[in-house]
């Protein structure tokens, strides 16, 4: 581990250096509080826990994620340096002037030869607490008279924290990110397996990098894919079928599983313990079943009708109602509003709720049976807005004209169309309604393709 | 030779190290100077209210309004004349926790210990008993400093501000209300009633400091005092400081810092910056620490953290930047940004790779944890969240200024920023 640290120190040289500089007389004062920012898995409570660990500093570590309340927090820093007994003082709910009187009392009775340091970990939390909270903390020194010096960690910068009518202003630092090639590929070569070189696991941390560096730079999210993954890397190696300088071969091997775990694993849609099962398992054939695909959702064959009719009225103006769905229809006019509004199409800008009547309206239009109003139906509709794939609009209480909005994206009404084996006649209505309102004109090319497959179904 | 320089090391070491443990003082400890420097005339007229409650008995409220950091808290130092009773409305958030800080500072009699008595009825009646039973001659004065005073308008009521100064207005015990507050609006958070019984005087601390005044506050509160043990060091010390700041490129440094704020703390802090680099093998004040102390203090955190973005983020921030300029700075939703960054993809791009909607709603979502990202309304979540209205919270200056800095940006990315229409 100390190599690890040693090379992290390297890294971080300068903004470390300065931290040091403030920590490093300890018998002494320091400014009162310091504001640590940096994107995520840059090492900040890491640094700052081993700077205090080394040179043997009074620390107490609180994570604001775990302190739902205040009191929880008073009660952590007194314990760490009082001891128990100072926190056991703290009344039920200890307000801050109780903890500032008790801390006074305490430091009064042992005063500080070192300054005493407070570590709150991802204090944005911090915001959502007590008010008074974060701008006392921040000057704590002065309210209790004690060398002590309050360090906040934070992935948000100190813009968003503070308060309206000012604070105290904190010393800020930023932990800079890793950078590609230098850190981080050496960091991620820490964790090689054994039984392989080095080189060859370097080899395979570029390969890996050079498809998910571009989505993602957080390192635990990489160091996780790292793991899951160098498995199915090897599989060529063990197999005799390649040696560890074939790079192109075991590239060819690795790539394609790599796109499939970021639209997988990356995106957590299946478990590590699902996908390490995948990889052992021979047939390559079976899709995995991921949490969102809905292609396994069953809905009773009306269900798929109605949330097809509710797309389409969410998604369709009203005034094209008539063109699509009767019989004989006049030319719609282009009016002065279509042109516009063009510019926005429902498509950005999200579904618009719709009346019951027409709901059901298209409904008749659109299911290829004659179809009596019953009980069933409308329970159908009930039963989707429990699914959440419809969603009621307006009060609970108006049963005369109730409203509801279709919250299912394109490519699921597309995946249930192809079940129900859907008329050509409804593949045009969906396609004319994209026509007339979407203005990106290669969705609605690369929806013609969709919809020209569909056709060959 | 040896060992005379192994001495001369160690007594360099132990000097060195004292003259850091006063500055830090001086510095973070925010130790308060005998006399407030460019606010004389508020201080004699503070001074002569507090003398006149003290001397003569009579009852007096004043508001001292300035920003922060203009050295309200040195009222502080006159306290040891009065039977003082300091509360802060940072710590006291509540009425009754107010009385009962009070109660105890003022060593009445039912505090035993630390523990307070009775509820707040009881609290408020004993205190203002305990207040009127006292007259202009035979009784100490008292003296209330309420820190933080916009705070306790907010409280319910305004019990505490009511009788506070109810009884400065009656004849009783000599009592001294000082309300310290960086707001100046706080005489409109007062209820009527409140109002009318405060005396409406006011002491704004606004510093009417020139920067060649500002120059001598850094020099002399860099300088060591004149008792200093070794006063050789001391010396050497105040004459490279007298020459820093006669530095062309430092005078500079503390011209741009005085435009920013006139106040204290924030030169405190650049001066701690620099002063923290001193040791023992670098013993004294240098211009390249304070060149490298504003560089620390004056950087954009939001450049900071568009740095460490990944190209996927960093091109929905561009995407969203032209929807800015596009639609003149209108909320925008997940889909439209999408959407534009499918038409750079299609149109526009080599480098980039096509893909898929999740992975760029997880990008987007990260976004939206650093906060570079907002919704409109916080709350209400009744619209899908791809279609939840949003705000980007950077500007055009600082996305452009970002992608200048941006490690190994490939070049149609970068075009496409700099391209007028998207």
């Amino acid at each position: 581990m100390s190599h690890q640290k040693s090379f992290q120190y390297a890294d971080l040289l300068s903004v470390l250096e300065r931290v040091v500089d403030i920590m490093s007389a300890p018998d002494q004062y320091s400014y009162p509080s310091v504001f640590i920012y940096g994107h995520r898995a840059t090492g900040k409570s890491h640094v700052v826990l081993s700077i205090m660990k080394d040179l043997e500093l009074p620390h107490a570590s609180v994570d604001c994620v775990e302190c739902v309340s205040s009191g929880l927090l008073f009660h952590q820093v007194l314990s760490a340096f009082f001891g128990p007994d100072a926190a056991a003082l703290l009344p039920r709910c200890p307000s801050l002037s109780d903890f500032v009187r008790l801390y006074k009392q305490m430091s009064s009775n042992s005063p500080a030869t070192q300054t005493r340091y407070i570590i709150l970990d991802r204090a944005e939390r911090m915001r959502d607490m007590d008010f008074s909270l974060l701008p006392a903390l921040l000057r704590l020194q002065e309210l209790v008279n004690d060398n002590v010096t309050v360090i906040l960690l934070s992935e948000i910068v100190w813009e968003k924290f503070r308060p309206n009518t000012g604070c105290f202003e904190p010393l800020l630092f930023h932990f800079p990110d890793y950078s590609k090639g230098k850190s981080l590929v050496q960091i991620l070569s820490w964790d090689h397996h054994p039984s392989y070189t080095p080189e060859l696991y370097a080899s395979y941390i570029n390969i890996l990098l050079g498809v998910f560096f571009s989505v993602c730079r957080d390192l635990r999210e990489l160091r996780h894919l790292a793991v899951l993954n160098f498995s199915k890397f090897c599989e060529p190696l063990e197999k005799g079928e390649a040696k560890e300088s074939d790079i192109h071969k075991l590239w060819k091997n690795i790539e394609p599983h790599l796109q499939r775990a970021m639209q997988t694993v990356y995106l957590r849609e299946v478990s590590s313990v699902q996908w390490e099962q995948q990889q052992m398992d021979e047939k390559e054939a079976t899709t995995l079943r991921v949490l969102s695909a809905h292609a396994h959702i069953e809905l009773p064959y009306y269900s798929k009708f109605l949330l097809i009719a509710a797309y389409l009225a969410s998604f369709n103006p009203a005034r094209t109602d008539r063109r699509f769905f009767l019989k004989s229809h006049g030319k719609i006019r282009k009016t002065n509003f279509l042109k516009k509004h063009e510019k926005t199409s429902n498509h950005l800008l999200g579904p618009k709720p719709f009346p019951l009547d027409r709901l059901m309206a298209i409904f008749y239009s659109v299911v290829d049976s004659r179809v009596a109003p019953t009980a069933s139906i409308f329970s159908q509709i009930s039963s989707l807005v429990t699914l959440q794939l419809l969603s009621q609009v307006g009060h609970d209480d108006q049963l005369d004209s109730p409203k509801y909005k279709c919250s299912v994206s394109l490519d699921f009404i597309l995946a249930i169309s192809r079940c129900v084996c859907v008329c050509v006649r409804l593949l045009d209505l969906l396609a004319l309604s994209l026509v007339i309102q979407s203005q990106v004109v290669r969705q609605e090319r690369s929806l013609f393709t969709a919809v020209s497959n569909l056709h060959l179904l | 030779q040896d060992r005379c320089g192994c001495v001369l090391m160690m007594l360099c070491d132990g000097v060195c190290v004292q003259a850091q443990k006063l500055l830090r003082e001086r510095l973070c400890h925010q130790k308060l100077p005998d006399q407030p420097v460019g606010l004389d005339s508020q201080y004699k007229h503070l001074l002569e209210l507090l003398r006149r409650t003290a001397v003569h008995g009579e009852s007096n409220s004043v508001l001292i309004v300035g920003p922060r950091g203009s050295g309200k808290t040195m009222v502080r130092i006159h306290e040891h004349h009065f039977n003082a009773a300091p509360v802060a409305g940072l710590l006291q958030t509540d009425d009754k926790i107010a009385l009962k800080e009070i109660t105890r500072q003022l060593h009445l009699e039912n505090v035993v210990g630390d523990k307070v008595f009775g509820s707040f009825a009881e609290n408020l009646a004993f205190l203002l008993e305990a207040l009127k039973k006292g007259d202009k001659s035979s009784s100490r004065p008292v003296l209330f400093v309420l820190d933080e005073f916009d705070l306790f308008a907010h409280h319910k009521n305004q019990t505490l501000l009511y009788n506070l100064l109810d009884v400065s207005q009656s004849a009783q015990t000599p009592v001294a209300v000082l309300g310290l507050t960086c707001r100046l609006d706080v005489l409109e958070l007062l209820e009527k009633r409140v109002k009318s019984r405060f005396s409406h005087r006011q002491i704004h601390l606004f510093s009417s400091l020139s920067f060649a005044q500002y120059l001598d506050v850094v020099r002399a509160q860099l300088s060591l005092p004149p008792d200093f043990p070794d006063p050789k060091f001391s010396d050497e010390w105040n004459h490279s400081v007298t020459k820093l700041c006669e530095d062309k490129t430092v005078e500079e440094i503390l011209r741009r810092n005085f435009n920013g704020s006139k106040d204290f703390r924030s030169l405190h802090s650049l001066l701690f910056l620099a002063v923290s680099r001193v040791s023992v093998s670098h013993s004294t004040l240098r211009e390249a620490d304070l060149i490298e102390a504003w560089r620390l203090i004056s950087v954009d955190s939001k450049a900071n953290v568009l740095h460490g973005l990944s190209i996927l983020e960093l091109c929905l921030i561009i995407a969203m930047k032209h929807l800015n300029d596009t639609y003149d700075g209108e909320p925008f939703n997940f889909q439209m940004v999408h959407n534009e960054f499918k038409k750079f993809i299609q149109r526009k791009s080599h480098s980039i790779h096509k893909f898929e909607k999740p992975v760029v709603m997880k990008a987007f979502e990260h976004l939206l944890q650093l906060e570079l990202v907002r919704p409109v309304d916080s709350g209400v979540c009744k619209v899908q969240r791809e279609y939840q209205l949003m705000r980007l919270m950077l500007e055009h200056g600082q996305v452009m200024e970002a992608l200048q800095k941006y490690p190994q940006c490939p070049t149609d990315v970068k075009q496409w920023a700099l391209s007028a229409f998207g």
